[in-house]
């Protein structure tokens, strides 16, 4: 597992139902591309954040595909549809297996 | 909120992941026409490590984003789910020089818009 | 000398120079770019300033001769010398030095005398650019400031301060500090410590001045230095802006920007809502608004040169009429102000030795303003050549910086009024020539994309030691051609390695004396310098 991978994500705490949320979301992770060379000209292998999902109570918001081309410390800005009060759960997956978890809940009124 | 990381069993690295692909595998070799989708850079990049991008294709199945000046073009593909209050999304992109940034929407009726924007990555300097 | 200032005080009166008949019922005060230059300066505007695109041809890329003719100004009149570049030293003999703060205050309160509510705007560019501003960190352009109480205020320079002393700073001022384009680099959301916009009542009208900080900061500047922020144009959250304070009833909406003048030219173009650009960065000073639609752009130079007033006929929600002067500040002309010069003489103080001493003299005229050269840059890059023994010297293409009369000593102060800035390191290293020229067409990409939104609205990089040609119609990477190198006649070799010495690298960790160290050492060793023709950059239109 990667060092220091550190997931955050910014949801509102309440919303109405039906109501559409602006959602962030940031994890520390440095991306290597595999394209990079070490001092020494061999080249570093390719350590990325491959995948990233966000679910409502089991429903998904959005789903991503990343290549090597997206930044360090990968960010997320997108829209969500809140039915109902419950839980959001966000999922990213590293290139070496790990998976990364961040679960936000929200109320509705 | 809960953060948690959690070891799955190791997979076979890289090869295994999700790829975003070239865009012929995308349309299947169709030229995309236009519509209602738009790409939203900055004219100059601040950073080229760092570059902030939107896509938004209002009703899209799937947004790939393509930067042509980079080794490898391939950057996100991103599909909404059932909950996605729209078919938007930003996230921030590395460009190795300038050049055209590509966003690309699948429709439901399976056709493909497209827009585009250049981005200058400079290496600054200078100033009023 | 005395002779051509009695001349020039006997052609010009103060109250000439702020008899403005009140208009309408709201004024603006606008004043921009400073550098820091609290006292009065010489300052010549420049011979070169060429529009590419739609703007070829049109204001501000007219100037000399052409200039006047267009403004109606007399050859050899105060405009003439206030306004344009030819017979500079002979005109600054007669009217004198320009500027100072003092007087800034004394015109800025006659103003509010006419109009106690009229509001005063701060254009940025102001906390930077002299051994003073240096030495303090800004405070004593801030104390000056303070004093002459603006309202509001968006900048540029002042964030290369970094961020912990900007933000003290902004702290610390009793006035808006703005920036719609101002964002948290992290989460892209709003900067907490500047406003999009800020309200006003004058005139019994709701006046909406929303900020624009300078788009590229981070680009032209060293970004390492306020890593927590990003800027751009943000032209969709500009209409938003607008839109939101339109929305909330704003009877007058002003935008204080550093966008430079082609940028808001183009922005006045493509967002609706605006009623006036107050426009610095690119300090231009012109003596007319100019009109985009239903939006007039003010701009009013730099080096506190001038100050514009704007009287507008605000009713029922619409801007219905305006009256504008462009006040040139000719410091024999215009009182100074007692309290700002007792603030300002007391922040120079502890400094004085140090300021007034003299480290040579030039036998013609130092100037800074013009797309490809001036005298003082050719000096500087002079300087950087012997003193760092290199082949190449490469200088900033800034366009601050006063000027100098030929036979006037050169102080210490003068030398760092074109060189202050906080990454002043003169470093020494080796280019090959293939990235000198991808140096060059970048630079040059930056001034004269025909896009002004590419544009960061600064001059070309001064080169020393290296002539070159430059098609300004070409696209990016194919502008520069016919690099060689002075000392020896050859061309440029893109394969081989030079020796270039050159200060002001956005790139963190720079080494290096500071330019200036390197500019008085040079001077010292020199006593009075030959400023000559520069003739090593061939320019095609
Ligand atoms: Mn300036
Ligand atoms: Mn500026």
């Amino acid at each position: 597992m990667a060092e220091g991978v550190k997931p955050r994500v910014k949801v509102p705490k309440s919303a109405s139902a039906g109501e559409a949320v602006t959602i962030k979301t940031l994890i520390s992770h440095q991306m290597e591309s595999g394209q990079r060379k070490d001092s020494d000209g061999n080249v570093i292998p390719r350590s990325i954040i491959n995948r990233f999902t966000c679910d409502f109570n089991g429903q998904n918001v959005i789903d991503v595909v990343l290549a090597p081309a997206i930044s360090t410390n990968p960010y997320f800005e997108f829209d969500a549809t809140v039915p109902e009060s419950g839980e959001f759960t966000f999922t990213w997956y590293d290139d070496d297996g790990s998976t990364y978890t961040d679960t936000q809940s929200i109320e509705v009124s | 909120g809960a953060a948690a990381a959690m070891v799955l069993p190791i997979r076979a690295f890289a090869q295994d992941a999700p790829m975003v692909g070239e865009l012929a595998e995308f349309t299947g070799g169709a030229e995309p026409g236009t519509g209602d989708i738009t790409l939203t850079a900055p004219e100059i990049a601040e950073n080229g490590n760092t570059v902030p991008i939107e896509v938004s294709a209002p009703g899209a199945a799937e947004i790939r984003v393509y930067a042509l000046g980079n080794p490898v073009p391939g950057v996100a593909a991103f599909t909404f789910g059932p909950l996605a209050a729209s078919q938007a999304a930003s996230t921030r992109i590395r460009l190795a020089t300038t050049q055209e940034v590509l966003a690309v929407a699948k429709l439901q009726d399976g056709s493909f818009i497209a827009d585009r924007k250049e981005v200058k990555v400079t290496i600054g300097g200078c100033g009023g | 000398g005395n002779w051509g200032r009695l001349a020039a005080q006997q052609v010009l009166t103060q109250d000439q120079l702020l008899e403005f008949e009140t208009f309408g019922n709201v004024s603006l005060i606008h004043l921009t770019d400073i550098h820091a230059q609290l006292v009065p300066i010489y300052f010549r505007e420049p011979e070169i300033n060429i529009g590419v695109g739609a703007n070829k041809g049109e204001v501000p890329h007219i100037t000399g001769a052409d200039f006047r003719r267009l403004y109606g100004i007399e050859d050899g009149s105060p405009s003439h010398y206030a306004l344009t570049y030819d017979d500079f030293a002979a005109l600054g003999k007669t009217y004198g030095r320009m500027g100072g703060l003092d007087r800034i205050a004394t015109v800025v309160k006659a103003i509010r005398a006419a109009r106690p509510d009229a509001l005063l705007l701060d254009g940025g560019d102001t906390w930077h650019g002299s051994y003073g501003c240096y030495h303090t960190a800004g405070q004593d352009v801030v104390n000056a400031m303070s004093l002459l109480k603006p309202d509001a205020m968006t900048f540029h320079w002042e964030f290369t301060l970094g961020t912990e002393r900007l933000l003290e700073l902004v702290g610390q001022v009793p006035f808006a500090s703005l920036g719609q384009n101002i964002f948290d680099a992290e989460w892209d959301e709003p900067a907490e410590a500047f406003k999009p916009y800020e309200w006003f009542e004058a005139g019994g009208q709701k006046i909406a001045v929303i900020g624009q900080a300078f788009p590229y900061m981070p680009i032209a500047n060293p970004g390492w230095m306020f890593p927590e922020y990003s800027f751009g144009i943000r032209e969709e959250t500009m209409q938003e802006t607008v839109d939101t304070v339109r929305g909330e009833g704003a009877d007058l909406v002003v935008l204080l920007s550093h966008n430079g003048f082609d940028v808001d030219k183009q922005m006045a173009g493509r967002v609706t809502g605006i009623d006036v650009i107050l426009s610095g960065h690119t300090h231009d000073a012109l003596p007319e608004p100019y009109v985009v639609g239903d939006t007039i752009i003010i701009a009013t130079g730099s080096n506190g040169k001038f100050v514009s007033r704007v009287d507008l006929d605000v009713r029922d929600g619409k801007m219905m009429g305006f009256r504008h002067k462009l006040i040139p500040i000719f410091s024999d002309v215009i009182e100074p102000d007692a309290e700002m010069a007792a603030q300002v003489a007391a922040d120079r103080e502890p400094y004085k030795a140090e300021l007034e001493e003299v480290l040579g003299t030039a036998d013609g005229l130092l100037y800074r303003r013009g797309n490809f050269n001036g005298t003082w840059d050719d000096l500087i890059c002079d300087a950087l050549l012997e003193e760092r023994d290199a082949e190449i010297a490469l200088s900033p293409g800034v366009r601050w910086g006063p000027s100098i009369l030929p036979g006037q000593p050169i102080t210490r102060e003068d030398v760092w009024n074109v060189t202050s800035m906080t990454y002043p390191n003169a470093y020494r290293t080796e280019m090959s020539g293939e990235f000198l020229k991808i140096v060059m067409e970048d630079v040059a990409d930056n001034i004269f994309n025909p896009n002004p939104y590419y544009q960061q609205g600064g001059d070309m990089v001064r080169v020393g030691g290296m002539g070159y040609r430059i098609e300004l119609s070409k696209p990016q990477g194919q502008r520069i051609s016919d690099m060689t190198l002075l000392k020896t006649g050859e061309a440029i070799d893109p394969a081989r390695n030079y020796v270039v010495a050159g200060w002001a690298s956005v790139n963190e960790g720079t080494e290096g004396p500071p330019i200036w160290d390197v500019v008085e050492a040079w001077l010292k060793r020199n006593g009075t310098v030959t400023v000559g023709q520069n003739t090593s950059v061939e320019v095609i239109e």
